[in-house]
């Protein structure tokens, strides 16, 4: 395994009163993109958003490429590097493509050569370039997401659930997309539910219940292991077929 | 079979309507619901001429806009701190005193000199330092008020009303202390009082009088408004704004510090809320601590009126006001600050959000 880009050990949070996370201890390596699993309310999306200091750490730190950011403020934790997209994305619909794209390049103007391999990446971004976001299907509405994620070179992609909702060929589109960026070796820790989705893209795999990873290792042996599915993840009973 | 690979058709979810030839009814009910603002102004304006003969309905209808622009600089700076932070600033009268009193002393006492004198250069050399130094003065508390007052409250509606409440006490009280408690006259400077006549000349307008103080006011208040739209709309803080009134966390995940943009934004508000202080000081020419206090019914009423956090909704609500105070004050004088509430009601019942709604409450 690559070293570690992000770390987090005996992470706690809480929202308002309730306890989520009950220890989450989770190894993002360099380079690769990791799949996080888990059933609704394990803490997948809560784990994504203590990584960016959006939720109240109550234990345990998280360090990213060496430095503990667990008390960072968020926009300082995006500034070094880490971009989010959220399971709403957070498009600002009355904004449009182009002012959306314009606000996510935080550093100054956008790079040309980017915006072109963006645009080749979901030509729907170019066709709808100064139409307001809002008016995007959920699909195109994604793929602004993750444009916007990827404006700039970034160390360390998390995603929350891009496929939800979505139809399956623009499923495929996000999947070709996302191999482009491990080539490129954008580490990315993404949050799942789709299985097949994730045997397809991750190289590693960290499964989580109840606030907690219960597993962890390579996304090859647990998709050969079905007997590991099962356990883990329900699978093996038509849920995920 | 995998999931992936079941490909279903979809229809195109972007297709176009096919385009039919649209009645002039249709066109109306168009143009009222898409440009309600746009609808209701000129309803105002076309029902009013009605009622009204020309030459009065021309003076009116400028001083109605001067108003207006009056109105917008007050308000404008409210729009955007609740647009984009929801806070509620009820001390934002307590700006638009305190920016009256600064200008006014500029133009009463420092610089009286220059805006007695006979001349607009000469006047100029006072009016506009005063226009600055009110805003100077009224951004400078504002950055304070901000640090000790409304940072501590941040998303606690009820709180921020008792605390700017206390808050605008404690400046109006302030300016009693600095400025004595006796109201202060402030005389316009020598060439922005009285009128000017159109020449008898020109067909149907010549022969009217227009006041010239209301002309600045519209000038100076249209050229704040396009430079506004130009922030919001050109510029990288613009988009900014507008992105934080929509998600203030969505903001914050894309790097920015929304709190120092909030804090920028509320210097910004309380210099413009200044800045009409002092208009409204030299459109009233005498100066009293509530003055701004006075005029919050109406800034609270454009805002509502616009639609919360929205500045053209703001400009324009501002126009409305401005325009139906004077209209029905020239019909029944006892009706116009009911016309005031009244229009708001109005237009709430028609659109729950405002007239141009760029937020959701």
């Amino acid at each position: 395994m690559a070293e570690p880009i992000l770390t987090l050990s005996g992470v706690k949070a809480d929202i308002e009163q309730y306890h989520i996370l009950h220890g989450v201890d989770l190894v993002v390596p360099r380079g690769e993109l990791t799949v996080l699993l888990g059933r609704n309310g394990a803490g997948k999306s809560t784990s994504l958003r203590t990584i960016m200091g959006l939720t109240n750490l109550t234990g345990g730190s998280i360090t990213y490429q060496g430095q503990d950011i667990s008390r960072w403020p968020t926009p300082k934790i995006a500034r070094a590097g880490i971009a989010f997209v959220p399971e709403s994305m957070g498009i600002f619909g009355l904004l449009t493509v182009r002012e959306n794209l314009v606000l996510a390049a935080v550093s100054g103007p956008m790079d040309e050569a980017r915006l072109q391999w963006i645009f080749d990446l979901f030509p729907p971004l170019k066709k709808f370039w100064d139409k307001p976001a809002g008016t995007l299907s959920g699909g195109q509405k994604q793929m602004l997401a993750i444009a916007r994620a990827v404006i700039e070179p970034r160390d360390l992609l998390l995603v929350d659930e891009p496929t939800k909702g979505l139809a399956p060929a623009i499923i495929n589109d996000l999947a070709d997309a996302f191999e482009q960026l491990k080539e490129q070796q954008v580490s990315i820790l993404l949050v799942e539910q789709n299985f097949n989705f994730s045997r397809r893209l991750g190289q590693s795999v960290a499964v989580m219940n109840d606030g907690a990873v219960v597993h962890s290792g390579t996304m090859a042996e647990l998709s050969e292991n079905e007997e590991l599915q099962q356990e883990l993840l329900g699978l093996g009973l038509g849920a995920h077929q | 079979m995998n999931k992936e690979t079941t490909a279903m058709p979809m229809s195109d979810p972007i297709q176009e309507a096919p385009r039919q030839r649209r009645s002039p009814r249709v066109w109306l009910s168009d143009f009222q619901e898409n440009q309600a603002h746009l609808f209701l102004l000129a309803a105002m304006l076309i029902l009013s001429l009605a009622v009204i003969d020309f030459g009065t309905w021309l003076v009116l209808t400028i001083s109605g806009i001067a108003m207006g622009g009056m109105l917008f600089l007050m308000a404008s700076g409210m729009t955007l701190t609740f647009g984009l932070m929801s806070v509620l600033n009820l001390a934002h009268g307590a700006f638009i005193s305190l920016g009256a009193f600064a200008g006014g002393t500029v133009l009463a006492f420092w610089l009286d000199g220059f805006a007695g004198a006979p001349g607009l250069m000469s006047n100029l050399v006072a009016i506009i330092p005063a226009l600055l130094f009110a805003a100077f003065v009224a951004g400078i508390v504002g950055l304070v008020f901000e640090k000790l007052v409304i940072k501590p409250v941040y998303g606690d509606h009820l709180k921020q009303i008792l605390v700017t409440v206390g808050g605008s006490i404690i400046l109006m009280q302030l300016i009693e202390v600095i400025w004595g408690p006796n109201e202060i006259p402030v005389t316009r400077p020598e060439s922005l009082s009285g009128a000017l006549m159109l020449p008898e000349s020109l067909p149907v307008i010549g022969g009217i009088v227009l006041e010239k103080f209301r002309l600045l006011a519209v000038v100076l208040g249209l050229a704040i408004y396009a430079a506004m739209l130009w922030v919001i709309d050109r510029t990288r803080i613009g988009i900014l704004i507008r992105a934080g009134v929509e998600s203030r966390e969505m903001v914050e995940i894309q790097g920015y510090r929304i709190h120092l943009l909030f804090l920028g934004v509320f210097i910004a508000g309380s210099a413009l809320a200044g800045l009409g202080g002092v208009m409204w000081g030299m459109y009233k020419e005498i100066l009293t601590p509530h003055m701004g206090d006075e005029m919050m019914i109406s800034v609270i009423v454009v805002i509502i009126l616009g639609g919360l956090g929205s500045i053209r909704g703001c400009f324009y609500g501002a126009l409305l006001v401005g325009l139906i105070n004077l209209y029905i004050g020239f019909v029944e004088p006892r009706l116009a600050a009911v016309a005031t509430v009244g229009l708001m009601v109005g237009v709430l019942m028609w659109r729950p959000q405002g007239l141009i709604p760029v937020i959701k409450v």
